[in-house]
Formats: C-alpha cells, sequence, structure tokens
C-alpha cells in the first residue's frame, strides 16, 4: 500500500466549543487529484491551514510527506506549492519582480515554466500586480507557486471570482501539472463542473466530519436518483428508504437521491404507493448537492430526521 | 473527429469519450489503423484529468475497438470477433429493445421507425465502403 502525502489522524479543531474538523481520518494519495468539497464552514480552509502548519489542530495528528505539520521543515515546505484564493501579491511589484522575490526562497526554480504560465493567462511580465485584472492575478499566483516544481499542490478555492477563460487557463494548467502522475493535487472547490474535470478522487466534508473519500467514478456509480411520482407525504415512510440521502418534493414528484442502492431500497420506494417510478442516473453535480444538503444546518423541507434516524445511511468514507 | 464533452451530464466524461470514438469507428469516419490523439494529448485538449482519457481508451482497448501499440500510441483496431455470437445479440438486444418501446410509445408505428431506421442505415453503411480499407486488411 503506497504512503499516503498527506494523512490526517483523527484531527480535530475547535474555535472557541465549536469543533470545525472533527475526527478526521484523512488520506491524500500521491500522484493523484484529490478534491475536498464541502458546505461554507464545513472545515475545509481550516483543515488545509492545519495541513500546511498554519494552524494547529486541538487533537489528533497531521503529516505531510511523513512530518508532523507542526514541525514542517524548510525542505518540506519548498515541495508544497499552497495557493488559496486573495492571492496575496504586492499592488506596486512588476510580474517579473514578484519573480525575482518569491525565487530567492527556493532551491529549485524553473523561469521557463514560470515565464508559460504567465503567458498562458495573457500576462505581460513589466506590468504591476495592481494592474492585473483578478484572473490575472491569480495566475502569477499559480506561477510562483509551480515555478519551484511542488510535489504537492494545495489548492483552496483557486478559481474564486475568476471570469471564465481564467478559469479555463487555471484547469489547463493544473491538468497539465498533474498529468505524469508523478504529482499530488489537493483541491478544495465549489465550481463542481471543474471538479468533475480534473479530479480522480473526491472528500466531502459535512459539518467537520469527513462522510465521503472515494474515487469520482465510484463516488457516482453508488449513488441512484429516483423519481417518484405520489401523493404520498409521510415522511416516516420516506425516510426508511435504505441509504436514502436526500428526498425533495417538487410538485407531484419526489425527487430521491439514495445510496448502494439495491432491491430493498426499490421495494421501499415502491411501498410509497407510486404511479411511477424512474430511476435515473445522476450528473456529479447532484450527486455532491444530495450529500451536501445532508449538513445540519441546511434542513431540505423534507427532513425532519437527524443523521441518526435515517435508516442504515453508509457512509463513503474509508472505501 | 472531433471529440466534446459535457460536465454536469448523467453520463460519464470518459464514457462519453468511448462511446463518441465508438461512433465514429462504427460509421467509418475512423478507419482502421487510424492513430488517435495520446492520452495526453487529448487530455489537455479536453481540458481532463490524464486518466479519464486513459480509461476511455483502455476500456476499447478491451472491447476491441482500439489497439495500443507499444511507444507509439492507439489506433483503430481491426475488428475481431471478440463477442460470441450470443453475447452481441444479447447487447443488441439490450438497446433495441428500449429504442423500439421508446418509438412506440412516441407514436410512431412499425412502418415509420422501418423508414427511420432505413434511411440512417443508408447514410451510415456508405462512408464505410467507401473508405474500403476494412476489407482490404
Amino acid at each position: 500500500m503506497i504512503a499516503p502525502v498527506i494523512q490526517t489522524n483523527r484531527l480535530t479543531r475547535y474555535f472557541g466549543n465549536q469543533a470545525v474538523a472533527h475526527d478526521l481520518n484523512m488520506s491524500v494519495p500521491p500522484g493523484q487529484v484529490t478534491a475536498l468539497l464541502g458546505l461554507n464552514g464545513a472545515g475545509k480552509t481550516t483543515t488545509i491551514r492545519i495541513i500546511i502548519g498554519l494552524l494547529h489542530p486541538t487533537r489528533g495528528s497531521c503529516q505531510v510527506f511523513g512530518h508532523d505539520c507542526r514541525e514542517l521543515t524548510p525542505d518540506d515546505r519548498m515541495r508544497i506549492g499552497y495557493m488559496v484564493e486573495g492571492h496575496f501579491l504586492y499592488a506596486r511589484m512588476k510580474v517579473s519582480e514578484c519573480a525575482v522575490f518569491q525565487r530567492a526562497g527556493f532551491s529549485r526554480w524553473d523561469d521557463s515554466r514560470f515565464d508559460a504560465i504567465v503567458r498562458h493567462f495573457g500576462i505581460t511580465q513589466s506590468t504591476r500586480i495592481g494592474h492585473l485584472s483578478r484572473g490575472q492575478r491569480a495566475g502569477v499566483s499559480l506561477a510562483l507557486v509551480l515555478a519551484p516544481d511542488p510535489e504537492v499542490l494545495v489548492l483552496d478555492d483557486p478559481a474564486l471570482g475568476l471570469d471564465p477563460v481564467s478559469r479555463r487557463a487555471l484547469n489547463e494548467t493544473l491538468v497539465e501539472f498533474a498529468a505524469d502522475g508523478q504529482r499530488t493535487v489537493l483541491l478544495s472547490s465549489h465550481l463542481l463542473d471543474d471538479v468533475e474535470r480534473v479530479a480522480d478522487r473526491v472528500m466531502l466534508m459535512i459539518d467537520g466530519r469527513l462522510q465521503v473519500d472515494t474515487t469520482l467514478d465510484d463516488f457516482r456509480g453508488r449513488v441512484t436518483g429516483f423519481v417518484v411520482d405520489t401523493a404520498v407525504t409521510d415522511t416516516d415512510r420516506i425516510n426508511a428508504i435504505p441509504g436514502l440521502i436526500e428526498a425533495r418534493r417538487i410538485g407531484r414528484h419526489l425527487h430521491l437521491a439514495v445510496a448502494d442502492s439495491d432491491k430493498e431500497t426499490t421495494a421501499a420506494v415502491e411501498r410509497l404507493q407510486a404511479t411511477s417510478v424512474e430511476p435515473a442516473e445522476l450528473p456529479f453535480a447532484d450527486s455532491v448537492l444530495a450529500w451536501l444538503s445532508r449538513s445540519r444546518s441546511q434542513r431540505s423541507f423534507l427532513s425532519q430526521h437527524t443523521a441518526g434516524k435515517s435508516a442504515r445511511i453508509r457512509s463513503f468514507a474509508r472505501s | 473527429m472531433r471529440i466534446q464533452i459535457s460536465t454536469g451530464s448523467s453520463t460519464p466524461i470518459h464514457r462519453q469519450i468511448a462511446d463518441q470514438i465508438r461512433y465514429a469507428v462504427g460509421t467509418g469516419s475512423l478507419a482502421v489503423g487510424d492513430a488517435l490523439p495520446s492520452v495526453r494529448g487529448l487530455a489537455a485538449e479536453l481540458v481532463l484529468n490524464a486518466n479519464t482519457v486513459a480509461k476511455a481508451y483502455s476500456a476499447l482497448v478491451r472491447d476491441g475497438v482500439l489497439e495500443s501499440q507499444q511507444g507509439r500510441g492507439y489506433f483503430v483496431a481491426q475488428q475481431r470477433a471478440i463477442f460470441t455470437r450470443r453475447e452481441r445479440q444479447r447487447r443488441l438486444t439490450k438497446i433495441m429493445d428500449p429504442f423500439l418501446a421508446e418509438a412506440l410509445t412516441l407514436g410512431f408505428d412499425a412502418d415509420q421507425i422501418q423508414a427511420e431506421l432505413q434511411k440512417r442505415l443508408r447514410k451510415l453503411v456508405r462512408p464505410a465502403k467507401q473508405g474500403g480499407t476494412r476489407d482490404n486488411h
């Protein structure tokens, strides 16, 4: 079994008496793109900041390259690229000056890669940061992060607020970076279409806990949608469907998302006295939406249940 | 041939790619021996994870649509009978029954359905005959 590049063990972080990350056992495997998904406030940024060493855990541990995240050496840090939305850059600096400034901190630096990425975003290096568009600033940020040729790239919402062209340039750069399978990417993002393009694996955090940790294909394959034509509103009967992730009523129809659907599922769905039941392959984004709607803080109109009551919901973590 | 993919579809991306290549081979717009773009090349062009393209190509190799030549890339394979006659029949039934059910539900009658089939078959079969490489190999 190949050692994970990033590993957390019962990672817990409190802010006040609120657990923002709770008992997280997270493994980011090498050579793949792992997407970290979750609602705002699910704990993704906190977890990432702990991984990078900007924040310490309250309990539990976190390792990158087998080293404790609280004690990453300068050599460790050079192997990690970290890009966060906001792109902290000095407005008066020219792009070329940013490179000179950044390069000094690294033993490895690829000028031609910096130039190529910056060019890809349509940037002239004599331009000052303050005169660049948001998308171009993201391009500079990415170039600065990738020029030292890191083994691991950690991105926290890198495409926030970017125009479509810059977003595409970002995705192109990411996909190229990951293409040889020798590098690892951890990407936290809300842009599910982009995640569908670039990710190998998905991890879903809900209310500080890891609820899904599997390959993208496996995640898609295990969630089934049903559109049920029924007047039944008995929430107990609906919530009794094994593996139910989400139920939404839209007019005459009940839209269900179910995990690991099997004969028992079909039987339970049929007990809803429907005039028609249509199974549906869900698009990736809809599967994610169904899962994320399970957050304590986002109750769907039908879910009177708590996580405990929902019969046999099987989380995909550790599979 | 141009491959196009959509995100947000109920069809996984690797299957969209595989389906389009199958169609191109089936209709003759890709002929036996034609080279396909490299995995990384197509991934870069479509802005996709390279593993997604690799997965599509692997499925096509497994089904005998493509062959992989070490160091040279992927090519359209000579169509060999890798399925038994029973398996081929089973697969045909699997796609024909829903198609016929849908067509009949839409209100088309047998004659209309046959006419539509004939129209399409005429268009599909002709280019392959003009290409001619399939029989000459």
